[in-house]
């Protein structure tokens, strides 16, 4: 037994930030006292609060300390560990300064409930024995000795879980069609390829709980009457693939994958493929293509997966996230799960929040939480005292919230309704500084560049829709061009083969619709009012705030700055000047003047 | 700006023997194609006709299939990538914080753009997406190395310190 656990996170943004060098140097000294019998060190995943990384918490009394370095270890040790005080220049603090001690008091996790989450940051990894100590495969054991498949498929349809990868297909249906497809051979697969921008949760869950995906697998296979399962993970997932592939090894050691698992005849097998950088892959029929060992692309569907899927036989396709649900719906019951959440919309949602917010990190909250609550309160607001202007959901995909919507509950159909979507569940905020058109022109870029080409609306029309954006934001387009481009998302989003056409258009539309003034101050005025736009920027030079002192003129690579014959009252030197035909709006005097004389706009 | 150049195959016989012996194994897997690209990649660094060209054999399917594969993936490069492979993250987090600027100070640095390498085989240059630590955002990979909270003026001094590296 040990008596102290110091739990350091290993995975994403901490581990980026060397917290591997924290763990080398804990057992390094822990070895040197002779306290390895006593106080153990633990890699887990995710915290959550990957802003304030590296994170590390230390058990029993759950000490939360942020931005660790392994120089900070000696002290932890010595005033922690053995002295039994907290190091308090490396406790937590809220913004309004209150030194939070420990993670669940801190304002941050509140008001979420961590029900995908429940593992990550609590236990090692690594450890099948630390996953089973919390309750895991007991659900497995539970549907295989007291449970039909059609109990299996009953409760998860009772409990309402709906797909957390995007489209919030309900999963018990999923399963009940598959169930019904006659067939020696089905397959269940996961979806693991997380390619939305911006969102990290499936790699947090197979980072920090790799067995629980397992666990559900072999669940879902029991359920539909499959034998054999395939993860597709993203290949930028190093940690991911290795940590699910030792869980795999592990879990068929323990007799819980493979042949005749618990004694009870049922056999379950499962594979890892590789997915290799195409954001089509995440579409579940281009996905299963993938896995074939062909180009990713889309077949048309009817016929369904369940009918007709990988290999041609009947298969179900979940992600990772949504696995993550079930062994908990399995032991506490459908109506535990469905108690949680709104009408439609059960249970929690894990978002990846990024961009301009303050506490960026994953996020796990019941369906329902508002996005006020989501941002202001667990995001912990705009940092550097900027506004908020929208939020953004579901990649490429989805579209933009602005501030009138951020009281709204968060589910599906709500999200739907104000033209955006769920999507994976990543979530991106975006400040006053940043330009609508160009943020509708930055998820176009991307999926022009990830569409397949298998159909024309998809591959021809959102170019097209692309080069009209383009002029947009180089101050060339007309008011004309936006009513063409509406109709252009319309027809796109009406013909395309596969979700990822179908939805291409929703960044353009969502901000069509909410910032319309912004395009037009593009297409009138000729204006970027964020000032991000290149090709519409204008620098000039206060002449009455310039002190002359030259450094712009210095730093400017086209010499597009010259000294005026105009000295300001109070000054020595005479102000400075941008000649706008050689300005290549690089931006180098602005950050180089100290007296904020450079003017952007 | 975009710089192709062409590079002779270098392939060792060791390295065409672990090749075959992949294959070999592969050869009876279902949809075993990817991960034989993947594996010949790890091998070689790239995949270059002569080496699709034994894939093609070995795993009995034409030569077009395996080039049309690997060019539908991004992860699959058909030119050798530098000394120093740059990722830079591109994806949304990091965009919304400024790396379409980051992007551009790398391409006047290495005067290469996202797919190039620099004459000299010491940087290549890729735009990448979410690389899973938005946290940092900005961020870049160089060899796996991970550099978080970039600013044009950081990105120029993490290049130049490589270069000094290689004096």
């Amino acid at each position: 037994m040990y008596r102290t656990h110091i739990m350091v996170c290993g995975v994403a943004g901490c581990a980026s930030n060397k917290s591997f060098k924290i763990v080398e140097e804990l057992n390094k000294q822990l070895t040197e006292r002779g306290l390895n019998g006593e106080v153990k060190v633990i890699t887990t995943g995710c915290f959550g609060l990957c802003a304030k990384g590296p994170i590390v918490v230390i058990y029993p009394d759950g000490t939360l300390y942020h931005s660790v370095k392994a120089e900070d270890v000696t002290d932890i040790l010595e005033q922690h560990v053995l002295g039994g005080k907290p190091v308090e220049r490396l406790l937590y603090k809220e913004q309004n300064g209150t030194v939070v001690n420990s993670l669940k008091d801190t304002e941050f996790m509140k008001k979420q409930i961590h029900l995908a989450l429940r593992n990550c940051g609590v236990i090692d990894p690594e450890n099948i024995e630390e996953y089973i100590g919390r309750d895991g495969y007991q659900a497995l054991a539970k549907v295989l000795t007291q449970m039909t498949p059609q109990d299996v498929i009953d409760v998860v349809l009772a409990s309402g879980l709906r797909g957390r990868g995007g489209a919030g297909f309900p999963t018990g249906l999923k399963w009940k069609f598959a169930k019904a497809s006659e067939g020696p051979v089905k397959y269940v697969c996961c979806n693991a390829d997380e390619g939305d921008p911006g969102a990290f949760m499936d790699r947090s869950v197979l980072e920090g709980d790799p067995h629980v995906v397992i666990e559900a697998m072999a669940i879902a296979a029991y359920a539909i009457g499959s034998n054999q399962g395939y993860v597709y993970v993203r290949a930028e997932y190093p940690v991911a693939v290795q940590r699910l592939q030792l869980a795999i090894d592990q879990a068929k050691q323990y007799g819980l994958l493979g042949k005749n698992i618990f004694g009870t005849g049922f056999d379950f097998d499962l594979e890892i493929r590789l997915g290799a950088g195409a954001f089509v892959c995440g579409e579940e029929t281009a996905l299963m293509t993938s896995i074939e060992g062909k180009r990713g692309e889309p077949r048309p569907r009817p016929p369904f997966p369940a009918i007709k899927g990988l290999f041609a036989k009947p298969t179900i396709l979940n992600n990772v996230e949504t696995y993550a649900n079930i062994p908990q719906i399995i032991l506490k019951g459908a109506e535990w799960f469905s108690s949680i959440g709104t009408e439609k919309s059960k249970g929690t949602k894990v978002f990846a929040l990024g961009g301009k917010i303050t506490n960026t990190g994953l996020v796990e909250v019941p369906m329902g939480t508002t996005l006020r609550e989501v941002l202001f309160e667990i995001g912990g607001g705009i940092p550097n005292g900027k506004k908020f202007k929208a939020a953004q959901t579901g990649g490429p995909s989805g579209g933009c919230i602005p501030a009138q919507h951020l009281d709204i509950p968060i589910d599906y159909d709500n999200l739907i309704s104000i033209g955006s979507m769920m999507g994976s569940g990543g979530l991106i905020v975006m400040d006053e500084d940043n330009c609508m058109v160009d943020i509708a022109k930055f998820f176009l870029e991307f999926t022009v560049d990830e569409s397949c080409g298998k159909c024309t609306p998809c591959r021809i029309g959102n170019k097209r829709l692309l080069e009209l954006l383009t002029k947009v934001t180089e101050g060339t387009a007309t008011l004309e061009d936006l009513d063409k481009m509406e109709q252009l998302c319309y027809y796109i989003k009406a013909n395309s083969l596969c979700g990822l056409g179908q939805t291409a258009p929703n960044p353009v539309l969502s901000t069509l619709r909410y910032f319309k003034d912004e395009y037009i101050a593009h297409v009138v005025d000729k204006k970027c009012p964020a000032g991000v736009c290149k090709k519409l920027l204008k620098y000039s030079i206060d002449k009455e705030a310039c002190i002359g002192c030259g450094m712009c003129a210095k730093k400017c690579p086209a010499e597009a700055i010259s000294r005026t014959d105009y000295t300001a009252p109070g000054h020595k030197l005479a102000s400075m000047a941008i000649d706008n035909e050689k300005c290549v709006k690089c931006g180098a005097c602005m950050s180089t003047c100290k007296f904020g004389a450079v003017k952007k706009g | 700006m975009k710089q192709k150049i062409a590079i002779p195959f270098d392939g060792t016989p060791e390295q065409e023997k672990q090749l075959r012996a992949v294959l070999a194994e592969l050869k009876s897997v279902p949809g075993g194609l990817m991960p034989a690209l993947q594996k010949a990649q790890g091998i070689y660094g790239y995949l270059p006709k002569e080496v699709m060209i034994i894939i093609a054999e070995e795993m009995s399917v034409p030569l077009s299939e395996v080039y049309g594969v690997a060019t539908f993936y991004a992860q699959f490069s058909l030119t050798p990538k530098g000394k120093y492979q740059i990722g830079l993250c591109l994806g949304t987090a990091c965009y919304v914080k400024g790396s379409g600027e980051i992007y551009n100070e790398l391409v006047k640095l290495l005067g290469i753009e996202s797919g190039g390498v620099t004459p000299d085989k010491m940087f290549s240059l890729d735009a990448t997406r979410c690389l899973g630590c938005c946290g940092l955002a900005p961020v870049m990979s160089i060899n796996g190395e991970v550099y978080g909270n970039l600013t044009v003026k950081s990105v120029a001094d993490i290049i130049e310190k490589y270069r000094q590296l290689e004096g």
